[in-house]
């Protein structure tokens, strides 16, 4: 941000301009105060946003979270304006690591467009929008991801009735998608290296995009699967509809934090791994005040019992067992908002622990 | 229009006038200095590229309907934007064709002398007027997409037309070489009408009697084009949509997103065409339809030769300005996922490339072209009929 | 005179008093005269008559009688052995009915919305009822006065004790009577500057207006939008950016604003040369001139087409779902998508609902734009 000074400097100048023109006109000092005003102001504007985040959510008393708002399982309200899903767990679980109360979240609704925005103004301190990890964001966008909390991927959903058991059959079928994300190139890029044709019907969110699916505008709908399982219990015949097996794509999912705040950073990567730690290790939401109790250094050192490994984070020593008490372990959350406890039924998959052959391993708390 | 009221400042305020001037454009030029400083930076800061370098990238990207040839693996977004300005443009045209016609149907039922006509037109005017376009473009794409039955169900007409709700299916004409003759055929057709008219007009103001000009006319341009078909070994021939296994395959394909959008459209500035078109009938005096009346005129031609001439003077400025509205309301096939410029090209390019200060740049231009243009064409017009005051 | 008398016809017994022609009066004639006039005019009445005749049944089934008016989900609303073919889903509307009003405004708060909607209530009866009191204070707090209570009460101030309320909970029927009031309140000062602008003598200025005007007149709204809510953000130093609602909002003001203009420029054409002449003559300078006698008159006798622009700006308002903004009809599409009340009958019920508020709205405006034409026109004809 080096050269923010001499951006002032230039808009001042042009202040300083108009000072010299209208001394000579006393009528015209006024437009001339106001234009100056406005100088000063977007001069001042020009500085940097504080970059201690959590001194900032400290000061609010509340976390800012952008969520998804519409995608069950994920992020959704309900009328009333209760959040629920995987990624409002998650940000509760932060919420509970620093106030040590899960409901100290103000959640913002984004959507695909907007999302990036809103985190790089600083509108939000953390994403948990089912966000693809990718190298141009990660690079380019002055943004960084914490940990892939999700491995996603994308898929197709179609009726039962097409009898379809592969998306390879899908040659020349009508395709709902939205548009302005990586879906709808995946989606092209599928079907042109399989020699497939396709008709694909573009929205603007993936709410029309669904909502024409299940009118049968479009034989099959596409995103990433996860988000294909929590669509289809928005249908109105949830039964009639098959998640396709093909994954075309990789879309590992993770929260983001603005660049430029690495302890932030860590907390938000630590807050996960806390999680799936808490699942290795057996500790849940249930039998957690009993593991307080347990001889199990790893245990102890995860629940802050022994060794003080929230201080530099700037969070209390007992923050892993917060968030455990508030939220639960990974297994917990996943279950609960998108597995077996959830109408989305998902199974753990690549999400399953790395002992259980899935990619989820919780780093060493030491 | 003071300087005579204070004679003594006319040096000071011209001086006046000329600082706040300059002091405005200071102004003017500052914030917009400002403002490009700022895009600059916060562009820079967001690593986002500038300039239109991404105009011959591949797309990447497919589209639901396009009239130029366009495939998402070689077309570039240049391309892309072309196929949804054409987009734009079709919906438009057609729209405002349609609107046209029933505007004016609406606009006249209003001042039917049948009382019910009247008071349905009215009806039609206040509901349609009161009620966001938005609302009934959603209105009409759920509404024509929930009630055309599935594919498999598909309502297969004579002639090989099929409508179900992925759209209404056309045969599409293939046209063989020799097709060129029929085209020089009603081209010379057409000539005939013209010069025909001209004949006709002339015998009538000279002897007063008059030809059944219409018939012959249609009886050219229709018959002699067709009769030449006939005879050599027709020229044109259909493919046929046919059912595949997921979709429609061939024919000439109407999206029901595009027949939506037209249906609202059209539906929409209809109601406003009408008040355009009843204002416009008011504003011609009564006298001169009873003194049309009193020279045998029927109620017919009186409306033909008399009153409409007269109202499409005070018709045509209002009625330009809906012909723009319309245009304007088309880039709300984004709610809907019609193809048009604002979905595709301020939609799926803007959010690709995400240089959003050039495609919005671009996409403002262009609307602001139409209107221009549009604008332009109504002017002509209205100075084609402008009164000629003698 | 006697051989002259009969060359006279002179009539000695009075005419028989023949019965009023059929044709012209009682219930009978008025038919005749409107409905039956020629062999055309009975077959359009007969077309009418059968398609009302076709149509307003099922209208009146469909919304009324076999409606749902209660239920807890779309099981009440499912074709069932008691309502084979139910109508209109009203029971969903219901159940929703606070969130289409009020977003997510948080419930303890919303008495803050109400408060709002009634402060408003207040000032456009106060401006828009002819024969009210000081209609200049009226206008001072409608302008000035309530968009600073506005701002109090639904932003909230901590220091009042009113907690924060952040506009992205804010959705529903507020958030569209905010975008409509703030387009009003903004766009009228604005439009009549910019009006003033265009006649204005100085180029510069009318320059600047003509342009502005001509271009904001030239594109549709949905992109001005879009530029306000991806541009804006550019052009601003990243701590000011403004956030979502306030993108649309400035956009929606701005649009506004250049339709407005051209209404104002109409309203001061129609005022006589002799007027500005007269002020002059009086000696006031050009703003005092404008103030206290050009545009009373000017904004008097345009009012009717002002007011046909906040209804053209208050239909508008749906368009600010293009940036994401959840006004009344973007919180009707999310709670037809929601899965519990999925049922062939929801969106219809949802359209039909946002239909009636926006007609009720837009038709009760344009009734009294056209009440105050009536009452100028005879004023005129005096």
């Amino acid at each position: 941000m080096g050269d923010k000074p001499s951006a002032r400097l230039i808009v001042g100048a042009s202040g300083a301009r108009l000072l010299l023109k209208g001394l000579v006109m006393k009528r015209f000092a006024r437009a001339l105060g106001f234009a100056m005003g406005l100088a000063i102001l977007l001069g001042f504007g020009t500085q940097a946003a504080s970059s201690q985040t959590l001194k900032a959510v400290q000061d609010r008393g509340q976390l800012i979270c952008g969520a998804n708002g519409t995608l069950a399982g994920f992020g959704l309200p309900d009328p009333q304006g209760n959040w629920t899903g995987f990624d409002v767990d998650f940000c509760r679980a932060i919420a509970a690591a620093i106030f040590n109360d899960p409901t100290k979240v103000k959640f913002v609704p984004l959507t695909a467009a907007n999302r990036f925005t809103a985190l790089q103004s600083g509108e939000v301190d953390v994403l948990a929008r089912n966000t693809t990890w990718t190298m141009s964001r990660d690079t380019s966008l002055g943004i960084d991801f914490a940990a892939v909390n999700y491995y996603d991927g994308q898929g197709f959903m179609v009726r039962k009735s097409l009898k379809v058991n592969s998306a390879l059959e899908l040659n020349d079928a009508a395709v709902c998608v939205q548009q302005g994300t990586t879906t709808e190139l995946n989606l092209a890029d599928y079907f042109r290296s399989n020699n497939m044709s396709l008709k694909t019907v573009t929205f603007a969110t993936a709410d029309e995009a669904v909502k024409a699916y299940d009118s049968s505008r479009c034989d099959s709908y596409t995103t990433d699967s996860s988000a294909l399982y929590g669509e289809r219990l928005r249908l109105a015949d949830p039964g009639a509809h098959i998640v396709l097996p093909e994954i075309i794509s990789k879309e590992p999912l993770s929260p983001a934090v603005r660049q430029g705040d690495d302890t932030w950073e860590d907390i938000v990567r630590w807050v996960h791994h806390a999680m799936i730690n808490a699942e290795e290790l057996g500790v849940n939401q249930k039998n957690v005040d009993d593991m307080l109790k347990s001889s199990a250094p790893d245990i102890r050192r995860l629940l802050g019992v022994e060794g003080q490994f929230g201080e530099p984070l700037g969070l209390s020593n007992d923050w892993a067992y917060r968030i455990i008490k508030a939220v639960g372990n990974y297994g917990e959350s996943f279950e609960r908002n998108v597995g077996q406890g959830s109408p989305l039924k998902i199974a753990r998959g690549l999400n399953a622990l790395w002992t259980k052959g899935g990619l989820q391993y919780g780093l060493p708390v030491r | 229009m003071s300087d005579i009221a204070q004679p003594p400042s006319r040096k000071a305020r011209r001086f006046g006038n000329i600082a706040l001037q300059a002091g405005l454009v200071a102004i003017v030029g500052g914030i917009a200095y400002a403002a490009m400083v700022n895009a600059a930076q916060n562009l820079a800061q967001a690593h986002i590229a500038s300039g239109f370098g991404f105009w011959n990238n591949t797309a990447g990207f497919d589209i639901s309907q396009t009239l130029i040839a366009y495939s998402s693996s070689t077309s570039t977004f240049g391309r892309a934007f072309w196929v949804g300005l054409l987009n734009t443009l079709l919906v438009a045209g057609i729209g405002i064709a349609l609107a046209t016609v029933l505007g004016f149907i609406v606009g006249l039922g209003r001042l039917s002398r049948n009382w019910l006509v009247a008071k349905l037109a009215a009806g039609y005017v206040e509901l349609i007027r009161n009620v966001p376009l938005l609302l009934q473009i959603l209105f009409w794409y759920n509404a024509v997409l929930k009630s055309l039955p599935e594919l498999r169900d598909s309502v297969a007409f004579s002639g090989g037309i099929i409508l179900n709700n992925r759209g209404l299916f056309l045969p599409r004409p293939e046209f063989a070489a020799s097709f060129r003759y029929v085209l020089i055929t009603l081209f010379v057709a057409v000539a005939a009408a013209i010069a025909l008219r001209v004949w006709a007009r002339r015998r009538q103001e000279q002897t007063g009697q008059r030809a059944p000009l219409l018939w012959i006319a249609l009886a050219l341009i229709i018959g002699l084009p067709l009769g030449f078909t006939l005879l050599t070994d027709l020229p044109i021939r259909f493919s046929y949509p046919q059912s595949g296994r997921f979709n429609v395959l061939g024919g000439i394909e109407i999206l029901p997103e595009f027949a939506a959008l037209l249906a609202a459209l059209s539906i929409y500035t209809a109601a406003f065409i009408a008040e355009v078109v009843r204002a416009g009938v008011l504003a011609v005096s009564p006298g001169q339809t009873e003194a049309a009346q009193a020279l045998g005129l029927r109620p017919g031609t009186t409306l033909r030769l008399v009153v409409v001439p007269q109202a499409m003077r005070v018709i045509v400025p209002p009625l330009t300005s809906q012909y723009l509205n319309l245009i304007k309301n088309s880039s709300l096939a984004v709610a809907i996922g019609y193809p048009d410029l604002v979905q595709v090209f301020a939609g799926s390019v803007l959010n690709i490339t995400g240089q959003a200060v050039e495609v919005i740049a671009i996409t403002m231009a262009v609307y602001l072209a139409i209107s221009l243009v549009t604008s332009l064409i109504m002017n002509l017009y209205g100075h084609a009929i402008a009164v000629v005051e003698r | 005179m006697a051989a002259t008398a009969d060359s006279f016809y002179l009539r000695t017994v009075p005419a028989q008093r023949l019965p009023p022609p059929p044709a012209r009066a009682g219930a009978i004639g008025w038919l005749r005269a409107n409905l039956l006039s020629s062999p055309g005019n009975i077959a359009l009445t007969a077309i009418c008559v059968v398609s009302v005749c076709w149509v307003v049944p099922q209208l009146l089934r469909f919304f009324l009688l076999d409606a749902v008016w209660s239920g807890h989900d779309r099981e009440a609303c499912l074709a069932s052995p008691v309502n084979p073919e139910p109508g209109a889903c009203w029971a969903f509307v219901r159940v929703w009915l606070n969130y289409f009003i009020y977003g997510f405004y948080p419930i303890g708060e919303r008495w803050r919305v109400d408060l709002f909607f009634l402060a408003l209530a207040f000032g456009i009866v106060w401006l828009a009822w002819l024969a009210a009191p000081r209609r200049d204070i009226g206008a001072f707090y409608f302008f000035i006065v309530l968009p600073i209570l506005s701002f109090v009460l639904l932003s909230g101030v901590p220091m009042f004790g009113l907690s924060q309320v952040s506009t992205s909970l804010w959705g529903g029927i507020l958030v569209t009577i905010v975008v409509a009031t703030v387009g009003i309140v903004v766009s009228l000062p604005l439009g009549i500057l910019l009006a003033l602008g265009r006649r204005s003598e100085i180029a510069v200025v009318r320059l600047c207006s003509v342009t502005f005007i001509e271009f904001v007149r030239g594109v549709p709204l949905i992109t001005v939008l879009f530029m306000a809510s991806v541009m804006l953000p550019l052009f601003v130093p990243e701590r000011f950016a403004p956030d979502k609602l306030l993108r649309a909002l400035i956009g929606v003001a701005l649009f506004a604003s250049a339709y407005m203009a051209e209404v104002v420029r109409g309203g001061l054409a129609a005022v006589p040369r002799g007027q500005y002449e007269a002020a002059r003559a009086l000696g006031l300078p050009y703003w005092r001139m404008m103030a206290l006698v050009v545009l009373p008159q000017a904004l008097r006798v345009t009012l009717p087409n002002i007011v046909n622009t906040f209804i053209g700006l208050f239909k508008d308002t749906t368009l600010v779902f293009v940036v994401g903004i959840f006004d009344f009809l973007r919180t009707i599409e999310a709670a037809r998508a929601d899965p519990h009340w999925a049922t062939p009958v929801t969106s219809v019920t949802g359209y039909v609902f946002a239909a009636m508020f926006y007609f009720a709205c837009c038709y009760g405006m344009s009734r009294y734009a056209r009440s105050v034409e009536t009452r100028l026109a005879r004023a005129q004809r005096r």
